[in-house]
């Protein structure tokens, strides 16, 4: 009996094996969906497996199925490493898309470099593409964008001296240095710096502080998570009248019913055309990409779209445009392709690869938005 | 000076939530002298649950009745299938057995609601009330309440009930209890259920304030844990004053020194603390008979 039920095992493995054997583009996944970074992993592995059946039932790229192979890292760089080895000896996949923290990524990036094997990273940091490497791209735009950004609207505002309040995680803490290594090229002059963890409850002795400045005019806030929310509850709190930026890392719908409609108004982030679909004018190139997206991932999944889920979506838009462009599924010749984008509308903005700049977005992929009567308005 | 008055209001409310949730781990400690890391995740529960009976259609006080119930539930839970069938082995391993709890109703919570973060509104709205030139939040006044109200009845409990006084006699002498006809295993559960209410309660409380996901729990626990520490576990007079003080350090700190170093300064002051006084502030001078 044992010896049967072996056998049928192995035979069904073999038929698993064989069918699977026809889908000859094999694109490897390795996202944080769950651990830490789940607000990042989880939109993009719902994203990659909606997009990817999307397209297979559309009759798939050069008329040939799409297989994703999708494994969860926890955000931990130790297991991304080994699932990135695993992708590339074991599953033989064409291409990986994935590594949603910037840990993860790095700790992807000589996996991929050494078997040559296009690789598009979903993480913000600079470093990812900056020196450029020969098989690594990425679809977010970095820290360093968000800041600039945020800096040239304080600049038509005649904003020269600002107070920042960051986050001491990752994401605020690389943003922070980020903006203080350019924000010179602005004028603007940063005249108080406070922190908070992460986890904090309560964040008005440093705005009181703040607000104490000489001359202050705005304030900056790089951060993620609930701190942000905190900050402008606070904010409100303590009735302080200046301009509040926050960063794109909480550009949703949930940081406003988080924070609040009332505390939220006048607050000002860089966010990308994705947030403001609906309101966007009719000849915007991204309103039709953005708002399929949107409307599909809403009807799939019942959560609200973000930011995080729209940089899986044009990692795929990229890829799979490569593949076509390539003719083929080989590494190499989908690498080719995909430096050589140009002009492809994503969620996140419009690409334009090239030898020497692996992202092929510029400041134009942010809109600045403010917050007025609850809803998202383009200020620009 | 109206400086000095908003890092001490920041100071309570900060404070009043770690005393809420320090006052938590009182109960256990007490019937059973182990240290219940999955206190935080009875906050976040109590969070979590509130705020999806709330967005179902209930309305808030029954959506917190609710919370507090289940996640009473969830603590007798704990304690039938994970603590009383390791009755016997050394404190240590109960503790890590809390560990273990704690990481598996944080995954199961991520699995049954969301990994989003959440809010439900203040009780009593947004608008803040202005003391000496300095604001605070109604919400902030809720959780001060709510943290002396649950000290007091604490201190009732354990000084006037035979319930608590029969508490505090199994984590003196199990055996000896037992023979006075203490029934030891109800005295567990009853425990695990009062901390798992207190500090679902203590969710309810501060969720306006801090908002909830599953993973607060831990940096909500690990400074509960230092605030009982601080004024002497098991003690909940410690406890609220450990909390309250805790939460003025910070404040103070974050405002007249760095914020950079708050988190730090409030822990070099604990560790002062407990080393001139190893049984904290109120803690109880043990000896062992030998």
């Amino acid at each position: 009996m044992k010896i049967l039920s072996t056998a049928a095992l192995a035979g069904l493995m073999a038929f698993g094996f064989t069918s699977a054997a026809i889908a000859e583009i094999k694109i490897g996944v390795s996202v944080s969906e769950t651990g830490p970074a789940a607000f990042l992993g989880d939109p993009e592995a719902k994203t990659l497996k909606m997009m990817i059946d999307d397209i297979n039932a559309k009759g798939g790229v050069n008329g040939e199925q799409i297989e994703l192979v999708l494994y969860d890292d926890g955000g931990d760089p130790n297991k991304a490493r080994t699932f990135a080895t695993r992708l590339v000896e074991d599953d033989e996949v064409t291409a990986i898309i994935g590594g949603s923290t910037t840990g993860a990524t790095m700790a992807i990036i000589p996996v991929v470099e050494d078997a040559e094997i296009p690789f598009i990273s979903l993480a913000g940091a600079i470093d990812i593409i900056e020196p450029v490497k020969g098989f690594v791209f990425k679809t977010p735009h970095t820290d360093r964008m968000a800041c600039q950004k945020i800096f040239e609207d304080m600049k038509a505002r005649d904003i020269i001296k600002i107070g920042l309040i960051s986050g001491t995680d990752g994401f605020g803490a690389s943003m922070e240095a980020q903006c203080k290594s350019v924000v010179g090229d602005y004028g603007i002059e940063i005249v108080a710096s406070e922190t908070y963890g992460p986890q904090d409850a309560d964040m008005t002795p440093q705005l009181t502080n703040i607000k104490g400045a000489q001359g202050i005019q705005a304030i900056l806030n790089p951060g993620f998570g609930q701190g942000p929310s905190i900050i402008t509850r606070n904010y409100a709190q303590l009735a302080i009248d200046l301009p509040l930026y926050q960063s794109h890392g909480v550009a949703s719908d949930g940081f406003i019913e988080l924070a609040g409609a009332t505390a939220a108004e006048g607050v000002r982030l860089p966010g990308t055309a994705l947030l403001v679909a609906d309101i966007l004018p009719e000849n915007d190139p991204q309103k039709q990409v953005a708002l399929a997206y949107k409307t599909m991932f809403e009807e799939k999944t019942g959560t609200a779209v973000g930011t995080f889920g729209g940089y899986a979506h044009d990692a795929v838009l990229l890829m799979v445009d490569a593949i076509k462009r390539a003719g083929s599924g080989e590494p190499i010749a989908i690498r080719d392709a995909l430096e050589a984008t140009s002009g492809l509308v994503g969620t996140t903005g419009t690409y334009n690869m090239s030898s020497t700049d692996h992202l092929g977005l510029d400041l134009t992929a942010f809109r600045m938005l403010e917050i007025r009567d609850g809803k998202w308005t383009v200020v620009e | 000076m109206a400086e000095l008055m908003q890092f001490i209001l920041s100071g309570l409310t900060v404070g009043a939530v770690y005393a809420l949730v320090a006052l938590g781990f009182t109960i256990i400690y007490n019937a059973s002298d182990v240290v219940n890391f999955a206190q935080g995740e009875f906050v976040m529960l109590g969070g979590m649950i509130t705020v999806f009976a709330h967005s179902a259609g209930m309305p808030l006080p029954l959506a917190a009745v609710i919370a507090i119930a289940v996640t009473a539930s969830v603590g007798v839970a704990l304690n039938k299938l994970a603590i009383e069938p390791a009755r016997g082995a050394p404190v240590v391993s109960l503790i890590i057995i809390t560990i273990g709890a704690s990481i598996f109703i944080r995954g199961v919570t991520q699995l049954v609601f969301d990994k989003q973060l959440h809010r439900f509104p203040a009780f009593s709205g947004d608008a803040p009330i202005h003391i000496l030139g300095a604001t605070i939040l109604p919400q902030s006044l809720w959780v001060m309440l709510g943290a002396v109200a649950v000290f007091v009845a604490l201190w009732l409990f354990f000084t006037h009930t035979l319930t608590g006084k029969a508490i505090l006699a199994t984590s003196n002498n199990r055996l000896a209890a037992q023979l006075v006809g203490i029934n030891t295993n109800w005295v567990m559960t009853l425990s695990f259920a009062l901390s798992a209410a207190i500090g679902a309660l203590a969710g309810v409380l501060v969720t306006p304030i801090t908002l909830v996901s599953y993973d607060v729990g831990i940096a909500l626990a690990l400074k509960g844990f230092a605030a009982a520490m601080l004024g002497g576990m098991g003690n909940p007079k410690g406890a609220l004053v450990g909390g309250i003080l805790l939460g003025l350090f910070e404040a103070l700190t974050a405002g007249y020194l760095s914020s950079q170093y708050k988190d730090a300064a409030a822990f070099i002051v604990i560790l002062a603390v407990l080393f001139a006084m190893p049984q904290g502030l109120f803690g109880k001078k043990s000896t062992d008979r030998v």
